[in-house]
């Protein structure tokens, strides 16, 4: 049994279908990344699948609970946190720790000992009786987190939860949802930073409320094998696009950073070519060579084809 | 149900920990009420005496001084001057010196001799029409005293009594101290005040701050966490409004005739039905801006000016007293006013314990309708 299965879920709000008919599966230790612009509907998936929200049509058990039937038992079994890290401002962080644990009804001896691994990820010891709202993104981020999961649930859903904070935060954060995954936990993030997405087994894009892809990051990238990106850095980046464009061997171009990636519609195609009509046309080329696709050319690639 | 109980506890301690955190609510539920009495005790008095009263005599016999007298003994008025001519009257009222001008005519103590009718001019000052009514009010009594005591003289010759007079005996509040009218009023407002305005923002501040999306994901139904998060309140607002009774007994000498019991029962009563009001707009509101206010509008004006707390509504036009048959504070203060002043139990006003019991079981119904659904 899978930790989570979605099967053609939909929601409509009056004439808007926020989610069409999404269906996926979210196996126990791994960690599973779902993707989509903002009103995509990450979100809305999310809140059907944590029981807030009820589903139009379509199902979806989390831990092997109906969603729709017991909304109060899929509440026991996940852990939640938003991008938001909503933590009491006012209180403490054991007051935070206590007030949780108080409502997700554990015993004290069992507070305790989860209290002691919260201060522990969090990185708190010493600080317990610091208000929250003075402490650091980083810090708030973490200790949102080990409130969520104070209770040890197999499941946790992570809403954009890397939003203002710093790198070096950021990397300690994923180190923990690894580490939560390695112990068996199924981990479902919604995420804007595709470099971060590199972290997930497995990757849901979510266009429109559809499921525009789904699959490993390898599965995902595939849809590159016989399509190569050439990836051209020129002084005059969008010069050289508009050339791109006008060739017959590109499929489309984008830009990236300072760079220029065009898909190429034949593996064949010689690169060579390419640089020299390039320089024919007056574009100062200062690289130009085959990259391996990364997570954002397949978001893009996605996005355009589900867009079409 | 027993985990039940205890989450309801740890929403209630950390409401409790938030309260004392919060400076700003603290202030609302502790200051404002004792800041409130002061001001509702002290200074915004109706009684009017000391009114500063300018004469002109025109006459000066024995008669004119003992009108004037009438007027100075009464205690409503102080001689503050007088007034040698029709140009120096304007004068003193324009100034202000003077809130009333008594004119007493040439010839007024012959005429009051002959038993022949005469007039005496009485200016008021009619900038506040409230104090100028009762201005004109005790000078007409007093006139009309002086007048029956000459009217007898003239005619059986003697300074006795009236044959027929009335000896006014005032119950509950024999010296008519609108203070002691107030001060339930002020106790309406004030429990109107913690209640309604402290459950509506505390929720809406979990709206915003997003921790009311966070304590949904967790296993914690809608009836714990709103019991957890309003006993708080209640227990505070019952503190608050019942200090506000012990302060003015101690600095107004206000009596408390009925029983303690059953006054701690209507606050409780009046206080659920103001908490579920303020459950509901904390419903509806989705910024603590909006939820104040709705609060303003709905609760504050309403206790203010249709509740009887002020403005007797056997005063108000007839659309009014309409409305105000849906201001719970209305019936709250019959009863306070009953229990405090007259000392009757709740038999004496069981219509309006009726009323209360209503308003409170029909707000907390909308209020759970409205939490549950959008609890999911």
């Amino acid at each position: 049994m899978n930790a989570i299965e979605v099967r053609h879920l939909t929601r409509r709000f009056g004439n808007f279908v926020a989610v069409n008919d999404v269906s996926f599966d979210v196996r126990a230790g791994e960690i599973f990344g779902f993707l989509g612009s903002n009103g995509a509907g990450k979100s809305t998936t999310i809140r059907m699948l944590c029981g807030l929200l009820q589903p139009t049509s379509g199902s979806a058990t989390v831990g092997g609970i109906d969603v729709v039937r017991d909304p109060e038992g899929v509440k026991r079994r996940i852990g939640y946190m938003s991008q938001r890290f909503s933590l009491y401002e006012a209180l403490t962080v054991d007051q935070n720790i206590a007030f949780f644990g108080g409502v997700y009804g554990l015993s004290r001896e069992r507070l305790a000992r989860r209290r002691d691994f919260v201060l522990e990820i969090a990185g708190l010891r010493g600080r317990e009786n610091e208000l929250t709202h003075a402490l650091a993104g980083g810090w708030r981020q973490r200790l949102a987190l080990g409130c969520a999961i104070l209770h040890e649930p197999p499941i946790v859903f992570l809403d954009e939860p890397t939003g203002g904070v710093d790198p070096l935060s950021r990397r300690r954060f994923w180190r923990l949802i690894e580490d939560l995954a390695a112990s068996g936990v199924a981990v479902l993030v919604t995420t804007h930073y595709l470099d971060e997405a590199e972290h997930c087994e497995r990757i849901a894009i979510i266009q429109a409320g559809r499921l525009a892809a789904h699959g490993t990051v390898d599965e995902l990238k595939a849809i590159f094998a016989s399509r190569p990106i050439l990836e051209v850095r020129a002084a005059d980046a969008v010069g050289a696009m508009r050339t791109l464009d006008e060739m017959p061997e590109v499929e489309k171009t984008s830009i990236f950073g300072t760079a220029v990636h065009a898909v190429l519609r034949n593996a064949a195609t010689d690169v060579q070519t390419i640089a020299s009509r390039l320089e024919a046309k007056g574009i100062t080329i200062l690289s130009c060579g085959i990259v391996a696709p990364s997570l954002e050319d397949v978001f893009l690639d996605v996005a355009e084809r589900s867009a079409a | 149900m027993i985990t039940g109980l205890w989450k309801t506890i740890a929403v209630a301690r950390k409401e409790l920990r938030q309260i004392r955190r919060d400076r700003r609510t603290l202030l609302i539920l502790l200051f404002v009420p004792a800041f409130f009495l002061l001001i509702y005790g002290y200074a915004l008095n109706f009684d009017i005496r000391h009114v500063r009263l300018a004469l002109q005599d025109n006459d000066r016999s024995a008669v004119s001084r003992e009108l004037v007298s009438a007027f100075v003994n009464s205690g409503y008025f102080d001689l503050v001057g007088e007034a040698p001519n029709p140009q120096s009257i304007d004068d003193l009222l324009d100034r202000g010196d003077a809130r009333a001008v008594l004119v007493i005519p040439v010839r007024f103590g012959a005429d009051v001799a002959a038993g022949r009718q005469t007039l005496v001019q009485f200016l008021v000052d009619g900038d506040n029409a409230n104090t100028a009514t009762t201005v004109v009010g005790y000078a007409m009594g007093l006139v009309n005293a002086q007048s029956q005591r000459y009217e007898l003289q003239a005619r059986i010759g003697s300074p006795a009594g009236p044959i027929l007079n009335v000896e006014p005996r005032v119950w509950y509040n024999p010296e008519l101290r609108s203070t002691l009218f107030l001060v339930p009023g002020l106790i309406a407002y004030i429990a109107m005040l913690t209640a309604v305005v402290s459950t509506a923002l505390s929720i809406v501040r979990e709206k915003e701050a997003g921790t009311m999306e966070q304590v949904r994901m967790s296993p914690i139904g809608p009836v714990p966490y709103v019991l957890g998060k309003t006993a708080p309140y209640f227990v505070v607002s019952l503190i608050s409004s019942m200090s506000i009774v012990v302060a003015a007994i101690i600095l107004f000498d206000m009596p408390m005739r009925g029983s303690w019991l059953v006054l701690v029962g209507i606050v409780s009563l009046f206080l659920v039905g103001a908490l579920a009001f303020g459950l509901l707009i904390s419903s509806i509101a989705d910024s603590q801006q909006v939820a104040f206010q709705v609060v303003l509008l709905t609760s504050f004006l309403p206790t203010l000016m249709l509740s009887g707390f002020i403005f007797p509504i056997a005063s108000m036009p007839t659309f009014l007293q309409v409305v105000t048959r849906i201001v719970p504070a209305r019936y709250f203060l019959v009863a306070l006013r009953g229990i405090v002043l007259k000392g009757v139990g709740p038999a004496d006003f069981l219509p309006d314990v009726i009323a209360l019991v209503i308003y409170a079981v029909v707000i907390l119904a909308l209020a759970s309708v409205r939490v549950r659904r959008q609890w999911a």
